[in-house]
């Protein structure tokens, strides 16, 4: 028998009762509706905050000093008594140290790439330019050139030059952004550079050196928290750390460091070694250790949650394509009893079993493949709304589409035998005489 | 297929006392009998006992009352169904033998039936009703196009091919349908009271049609009615009463005006 005849008499079939096909592909439809909707908004997820991440860089590894867990009995087999959650901050000498960084490095020379280092020194304040009564807000922070030379690839510098650990350590000298210079110290930025500006910080006056102009890219949240006004607009100032950790006092150690991996190294498992290898510096502190995470561990349980939510939703999804594949057998019932009298024709004229059992199942499954692709159609449009109410850009999978079409025309093949085999079966003489 | 003249059809007819046929028999039954329920209370036995030869090129009509045992003994004819006792060879295949989907080949390559209720597949062309024998034969696409042309112009029906059955009367319906038998070029015609739904004009032309197959395209034709004048028209008419077959006559071979 042949394919293309086939399919012409299911689809005339199809059209000829158009409600009745409608419905019966319900189930189906809403079946791979919710898959396909679970799975667009699902990779949209990771697809957005991957991207997003990845800007942020995968090989970064975040160490941060953090309480101990209450169950945490490391240390106490040499008598340190604990001393839990009685702090709300670290103490200065729970901080990450200087020296606990420089045996770090020296331990993993080949997977380190360089240590990201940076300490807040406050805001500060100053008058703005040509106008003495208004005051402008400015966050200083001290940042190593690691640091630096991370933001460096997202903010071009536009006059001068970004920081350099050694030559300016000690210096009073800063990076500040455009919009600083045209606030507080006016003219070009070419100008600006080389020029001094006096910050109050902390109560206290401190003069800086502007060493370079970087691009002012507008705050996110600025734009998001309606802040319009250019005087309350609050850019970052960048200068030496050690400088700004003279400016906060803060001179023993940090409380989250950045440490960026070598290419080629595995981030996943290297997250472990870094975190573990700092926790040995904390096993007899009564309260505080170091714990490591990177980018790619958190993209990692993001995925593995979605991934339980699509479990969730296609185990409903499954249900409704078993409901709506029993409604398809039901249908296809139905019209083989409707059709007693053409099957035995057609047996009389000739048609062997198979050809009318393939005719069958190909209309079951040209009935499910079209509710199929109802179902992925409304399941990208669903999806994309979806997403767009979230805020991402909707990313609907092929895979998962082809896997949907060839799953509903399983079903088709599945549901559809028995009621094919049935008319195969029929015995032409009954057939032929039933009214 | 034979090319008979007009002697070799009237040769052809065998009548007993007839001179013993030398051309093989394309309907050979010896001792038919068909029983239902079978080892039930209520068995029954509808045909006691046929005996029928039909040769090639003959047009031959079975007169019956209704109850006489006309529909099975078709049925069987058509390899619908087979006996439960006897044997029936057609056209040299002996059908006891054969195996459902053999029958099945059996009904599309040698027979062409045509039905009372006409039997057109809905939401279908006259076109694609006529094509669906060889559809099941595996003709390719473009032959049966235009095999099934050929045949809807020669019944007349070339015009209205792109109807479906439900914008066609009944002796439209009816002529698609000798076209559909026909062109398989099948050995045998095989009508179920082919005029049974039609007005009387409307089936002298549909049993001209039979006689131009049958003279024109020299097609055996199996005529099954209950109207003694139809069976008139036939070279040979079998009279089947209570399952047997009691009269055996030459048709008076003129056109009734019905």
């Amino acid at each position: 028998m042949q394919l293309f005849e086939n399919v012409t008499m299911a689809l005339a079939s199809v059209r000829s009762n158009k409600m009745r096909s409608l419905l019966t592909m319900l189930g189906i439809i809403i079946g791979i509706a919710a898959v396909i909707a679970i799975v667009t908004v699902g990779n949209s997820m990771t697809g957005t905050v991957t991207d997003s991440m990845s800007g942020m860089g995968v090989s970064n590894i975040t160490v941060s000093v953090t309480q101990k867990d209450s169950d945490d009995t490391a240390g106490t087999a040499r008598g340190v008594t604990l001393r839990r959650f009685m702090d709300a901050t670290p103490a200065a000498d729970d901080l990450i140290s200087d020296e606990m960084i420089g045996e770090f490095t020296a331990a993993f020379p080949d997977k380190i790439a360089r240590i990201e280092l940076s300490q807040e020194a406050g805001s500060g304040t100053l008058a703005k330019y040509g106008d003495p009564d208004t005051t402008i807000t400015a966050t200083v922070s001290g940042s190593n050139s690691a640091a630096l030379q991370a933001l460096e690839d997202s903010t071009p510098i536009l006059a001068g030059r970004w920081l350099d650990d050694e030559k300016d350590a000690g210096r009073h000298v800063a990076v500040v952004s455009e919009k600083f210079v045209e606030q507080a110290i006016g003219g070009s930025n070419t100008d600006a550079v080389g020029k001094s500006f006096t910050l109050n910080l902390n109560s206290q006056l401190y003069t800086f050196y502007v060493a370079g102009v970087y691009e002012y890219t507008e705050n996110i949240y600025a734009s998001m928290f309606g802040i319009t006004d250019d005087d309350q607009i609050v850019t970052s100032i960048y200068i030496p750390l050690d400088v700004a950790k003279e400016i906060a006092g803060a001179d023993a150690g940090y409380q989250s460091i950045t440490v960026v991996a070598a290419t080629g190294v595995n981030v996943t498992s290297f997250v472990d070694t870094v975190g573990s290898y700092f926790a040995s510096y904390y096993t007899y502190n009564d309260s505080w250790t170091v714990s490591a995470s990177s980018i790619s561990s958190l993209v990692e349980s993001m995925t593995e949650m979605l991934d339980t939510l699509s479990l969730g939703i296609s185990a409903i999804a499954g249900i409704s394509l078993l409901v709506g594949g029993i409604g398809v057998m039901n249908i296809m019932l139905v019209s083989v009893t409707e059709r007693t009298q053409e099957i035995g024709t057609r047996k009389a004229l000739g048609a062997p079993g198979s050809a009318i059992r393939t005719q069958f199942i190909t209309e079951s499954v040209i009935l499910c493949l079209i509710g199929g692709l109802i179902g992925v159609a409304l399941g990208i449009g669903l999806g994309a709304a979806l997403s767009a109410v979230v805020g991402m850009s909707a990313k609907p999978s092929i895979g998962s589409i082809l896997i949907a079409v060839g799953f509903s025309m399983g079903i088709g093949v599945f549901f559809g035998y028995y009621p094919a085999n049935k008319a195969a079966k029929l015995d032409p003489i009954e057939a032929l005489r039933y009214e | 297929m034979q090319q008979p003249d007009t002697n070799t059809t009237a040769r052809r007819l065998h009548l007993p006392g007839d001179a013993p046929e030398t051309a093989r028999p394309l309907i050979e039954m010896h001792g038919i009998r068909k029983s239902y329920y079978i080892g039930k209370p209520n068995e029954l036995e509808i045909l006691h006992g046929i005996d029928l030869t039909v040769y090639p090129g003959e047009f031959v009509a079975i007169v019956g009352e209704s109850g006489s045992g006309k529909s099975t003994l078709m049925n069987i004819i058509g390899v619908l169904d087979k006996p439960t006792a006897g044997t029936y060879t057609l056209d040299g295949v002996d059908i006891h033998t054969a195996a459902d989907n053999d029958l099945a080949a059996i009904r599309n390559r040698k027979i062409g039936f045509v039905f009372q209720t006409y039997n057109l597949i809905g939401r279908q062309s006259a076109l694609k009703n006529v094509e669906l024998p060889m559809l099941y034969a595996g003709v390719p696409a473009g032959e049966r196009s235009r095999r099934a042309k050929e045949w809807l112009a020669r019944v007349g029906m070339a015009e209205r091919m792109k109807h479906q059955p439900n914008e066609l009367s009944g002796g439209q319906k009816q002529r698609v349908a000798i076209a559909r038998a026909m062109v398989n070029e099948p050995a045998l015609i095989l009508a179920d009271e082919p005029t049974g739904a039609l007005d009387s004009q409307t089936s002298r032309v549909v049993m001209d049609l039979f006689h131009e197959m049958h003279e024109q395209y020299h097609k055996t034709v199996v005529l099954i009615t209950h109207n003694p004048q139809l069976a008139d028209e036939c070279q040979r008419v079998l009279t089947l009463r209570d399952g047997l077959i009691t009269g055996e006559r030459r048709g008076a071979g003129r056109r009734a005006a019905l």
